[in-house]
């Protein structure tokens, strides 16, 4: 064999070289075990990406076999491009969320969409038609001008690539913190539909079957992305890494996309796969391991955007818009018939072989022979060496509200603050609507509403994601479960049962003890509500390495979720809808000011968070979930950022309905009339509508009639301490708290 | 009576459009490389990014040969509708006055929008009431019509402005708050806002479906 290799015999693939391609010794030397012999260089470039932490899930996986898979929904669990849940009605869902922080911190704009190309051909590749996006995004506070660009070419990017795609962008988070200024993120997630019978997995199959790449020509760009970027710490904004970054062409994407539905639809396809990180060489050895077989491909009739390329890399281009596809023979000529239709480029590479191993030629000549098994299965898992912290790991963030002040003062300031402010600078942006089944757009429920009345279903899907970093900071376990739980609210207050979670793991270097440990703990508190709430998860990403001289992120999980509910028509949003109706808070509800919006702007940094009484919580989502699908609840809004008075005041603002409530029974409860106002924790909903239609939740939970709808102002009293502010002054504090940052 | 969708690569809410037009006649898909009508009675250009927008919005379709097929169709006096994408390739391909620029605020947008039906007359208006008011939503970076001052009056004064933003709602920056405008004929109608996503009230509106009832109560030709 070794006499075949022929032009890699010129490249080294020794220690030294493993190391600067991000291996350690001790992997180089297990390589070379595997391998028999010591790697040559087109082997070492697959296998460092292969083993990377981006594609080998090396630090995570052990831990990740705690989180629940199994649900009576599940039809595709984790490992598949998407996880997937029975709708009924015999459609299916397939959703995921996946970060693309590194390169978004590179170059904003092309980092930002080509994570939402991305992810979205994660989607199609197992057959699902992509019909929404969201997008959970984290920078560093808007005063630093590099936030600003992060913030506003992150957001342009998303749109860019969303709308030129033709898939809705129906929800999301933002979050500013000092903790992510060195290190952004940005998570999406895509929610696919597809009838049952046309899901497809990745697995290669049947020997002699044609390898075909489909979609846009290979270049140099994304060389290295998962190791060099992904896998590692950052330096600020590094403008050498700039040419690691991919660079988006939405329209080959969209050509992509129809061609291959319409693949499958045909049934021309005996299995599918995106190529993403990685490029080539991850997707042909996914597609081999599955199969359990081995795959031969020739870099030589890879289609190349420049000349001179090498076999490593093409094997590792991160190149954007390409599928890789497995072909019967007999069918090649109606693939390529369809692709031609489409101006899709579509060429056989190689086959499918017997072998177990994945074969790189170069105009017949092997240069690359690897056991398939070596490179997706035999990376070393590491432990995680968890120890908390000894020292605080964040500093208190600047202090920007003194402590006193009156509670308008403070409402105002919080509903200014860009954390909770109006988010309508970015989804503006986005087209929420195309595909004319968005029945709640962005901005105006918990969850967008999406109705399958066109796609022959019944009812509707609603989607949601949550994560709040900063609260998973002051306390790993329970911020995770709070993410978990807000998720499944939102769900619940338009309807929604859940059916399935994905969740996006954005943390530090898990080599550090207390990073491992803030991951271990956010993963069991994630464990936990799944379990609580009956959840399954069904897929899901990792990025780690988010950490630069100053220190790791937050530790933020990023949830996201799909749910189903009847009737869409009965889906509430968050605003006041009629003067006169009732307005009652659902329980249970026990805010406290500990990791707050308002301590933030204080400057106050929480050590840990009150206990969560997860199975009350879980029954309180389910007794709300059950009322409002049953109808008459006019609006529903989870407190949560903010606490009760920010939730409040956006009811009010979206419904354009003024409220009076009577917080003083509250109050004593609760032990304090800041932590009721403004005080955050799991639980408590806001629900309005005539009493009659509110009166069930009080029979199966806690429900406390707080007010009621009406007038043109927002007036909260409490004993002695009342406060009441205009709707214009409500309005102008929450509008204007984005875009007066940028001017 | 029956509508012809044209589908470019590229092209977004070409199913929006189709199911829209289902609500009221007979609905198929005109695909972008045939010169063929199929027969329809009115031609819908659909929104969207056609041919990925590059070089120019509209710039690369209006050269496909459906394009040529809908010139002849529109040149005889045949209704044709472009929504957005399909506003600006009709103003590419020279068959409504004027050109469509980067918004304003330079920044793609999408909001639901007031317009006002200046002209009730035509056959894309004809069952509006003069001056009724529809609410319908917008989403595009390129929107902002533009003609020279001359040219708009005479737009104005042969009614061929037909939609207008009402006072304040302008998204986009276009000349004297138009939102859509006829050839000097009457029978190519291009609008930025979007009637196809305003035609169930689940989904927002119902106020864009009085565009397509006008022209499904066409009689065939």
């Amino acid at each position: 064999m070794t006499d075949k290799l022929m032009r890699a015999e010129r490249t080294s693939g020794n220690e030294e070289e493993a190391r600067s391609l991000g291996l350690t010794a001790q992997e180089h030397h297990r390589i070379v075990d595997l391998l028999g012999r010591e790697p040559n260089g087109v082997e070492l470039a697959v296998f460092s990406l292969m083993w990377s932490e981006h594609c080998s899930y090396k630090h995570s996986r052990k831990l990740l076999r705690r989180l629940p898979t199994e649900g009576a929904h599940v039809v595709m669990g984790p490992g598949e491009n998407a996880g997937a849940v029975d709708v009924g009605d015999g459609l299916c869902v397939a959703f995921k969320v996946e970060s693309h922080n590194h390169p978004s911190a590179v170059e904003p704009f092309q980092g930002a969409a080509t994570g939402v190309g991305g992810i979205v051909r994660d989607v199609f590749a197992v057959g699902a038609r992509p019909i929404a996006l969201l997008d959970s995004l984290r920078f560093g506070e808007l005063d630093s001008s590099r936030s600003r660009y992060l913030f506003s070419g992150a957001v342009a990017g998303i749109g860019h690539y969303g709308n030129s795609i033709g898939v809705a962008t129906v929800g999301g988070e933002i979050y500013f913190e000092p903790a992510y200024e060195s290190n952004c993120l940005v998570n999406a997630m895509c929610v696919g539909l597809a009838p049952r019978e046309r899901l497809i997995r990745s697995a290669a199959a049947g020997e002699g079957n044609q390898l075909v790449l489909l979609g846009a020509l290979t270049g140099r760009d994304g060389i290295g992305g998962a190791s060099v970027l992904a896998s590692a710490q950052l330096d600020v904004g590094d403008p050498s890494k700039r040419p690691s970054v991919q660079i988006g062409d939405p329209f080959e994407e969209k050509k992509l996309l129809e061609c291959s539905l319409e693949l499958l639809e045909r049934g021309l396809l005996r299995s599918l796969q995106d190529l993403g990180a990685a490029g080539l060489s991850s997707s042909a050895s996914e597609m081999a391991s599955k199969g359990a077989v081995g795959i031969d491909l020739d870099v030589a009739r890879v289609p190349l955007r420049e000349q001179g390329m090498e076999a490593f890399e093409i094997m590792v281009s991160e190149s954007q818009e390409r599928m890789l596809c497995v072909v019967e023979p007999e069918r090649l000529g109606h693939v390529l018939g369809v692709c031609a239709h489409w101006e899709v480029r579509a060429t056989t590479i190689g086959e499918v072989t017997g072998s177990g191993r994945l074969r790189v030629l170069e105009r017949g000549h092997v240069v690359g022979d690897m056991p398939v098994t070596a490179l997706v299965d035999d990376c070393p898992l590491y432990d995680l060496a968890p120890a908390p912290p000894t020292a605080r790991v964040y500093p208190d963030p600047p202090r920007r509200l003194p402590d006193a002040g009156s509670a308008a003062d403070t409402l105002l300031a919080l509903l200014a603050s860009p954390n909770i402010a109006s988010k309508r600078f970015a989804y503006e942006q986005y087209d929420s609507i195309v595909g004319s089944r968005t029945v709640r757009r962005p901005g105006t429920a918990d969850a967008a509403v999406l109705t399958l009345a066109g796609d022959g279903g019944s009812g509707a899907l609603a989607v949601a994601i949550d994560g709040n970093g900063r609260r998973v900071a002051c306390d790993p376990y329970t911020g995770a479960i709070e993410a978990v739980l807000e998720c499944a609210r939102n769900l619940a207050c338009v309807g929604a049962e859940p059916l399935g979670l994905t969740n996006c793991l954005n943390f530090g270097n898990p080599e550090k003890p207390h990073v491992a440990w803030q991951l271990e703990r956010a993963v069991d508190g994630l464990a936990a509500a799944c379990r609580a709430l009956m959840v399954p998860v069904v897929g899901g990403n990792v990025s780690l390495y988010n950490e630069s001289d100053e220190g790791p992120i937050y530790p933020t999980p990023v949830v996201g979720m799909v749910g189903r509910l009847a009737d869409p028509a009965l889906a509430p949003g968050i605003g006041l809808r009629e003067p006169g109706h009732a307005i009652a808070l659902v329980g249970p509800f026990a805010p406290a000011l500990a990791g707050s919006e308002l301590e933030r702007l204080r400057g106050r940094m929480a050590d840990g968070l009150a206990e969560v009484d997860l199975e009350a919580q879980a029954r309180a989502i389910v007794a709300l979930r059950e009322a409002v699908a049953t109808g008459g609840i006019a609006s529903a809004h989870d407190i949560s950022d903010g606490g009760l008075a920010c939730a409040l005041a956006e009811c009010v603002l979206d419904g354009g309905i003024g409220a009076r409530v009577e917080l003083e029974a509250l109050a004593a409860t609760v032990g304090g009339e800041e932590a009721t106002l403004f005080g955050e924790g799991a639980g408590g909903v806001l629900v309005s509508g005539p009493i009659e239609a509110l009166q069930p939740l009080s029979e199966t939970g806690e429900l406390l009639w707080l007010g009621e709808a009406g007038g043109e102002a927002l007036e909260l009293r409490m004993g002695a301490d009342s406060l009441s502010l205009s709707m214009s002054q409500v309005r102008a504090a929450y509008e204007r708290g984005i875009p007066d940052r940028f001017s | 009576m029956k509508f012809g969708v044209v589908r470019f690569p590229g092209s977004c809410d070409e199913h929006d459009a189709l199911l829209a037009c289902r609500r009221f006649a007979d609905a198929e898909l005109l695909w972008h490389g045939e010169r063929d009508l199929k027969g329809v009675d009115a031609v819908v250009i659909p929104g969207g990014f056609s041919y990925g927008d590059y070089l120019r919005v509209g710039a690369i379709a209006r050269f496909s040969p459906v394009m040529e097929a809908v010139g002849e169709w529109a040149a005889a006096g045949g209704p044709v509708l472009g929504i957005c994408n399909g506003f600006q390739v009709l103003c590419e391909a020279g068959l409504l006055p004027g050109a469509l620029l980067v918004n304003a605020e330079l920044r793609f947008l999408c909001r639901q929008v007031d317009v006002e039906v200046v002209n009730a007359e035509t056959p894309f208006t004809s069952t509006c009431d003069p001056g009724e008011r529809l609410s319908v939503p917008v989403k595009h970076t390129t929107g902002r019509y533009f003609a020279p001052e001359l040219e708009l009056d005479e737009l104005e004064r042969s009614g061929q402005v037909v939609l207008r933003y009402l006072p304040g709602q302008n998204p986009n920056g276009s000349r004297r708050d138009i939102a859509g405008v006829t050839n000097r004929a009457g029978n190519v109608l291009g609008l930025m806002p979007h009637p196809e996503h305003a035609v169930d009230a689940l989904t927002g509106s119902t106020d864009g479906a009085r565009i397509f009832e006008s022209l499904a109560s066409l009689t065939p030709a």
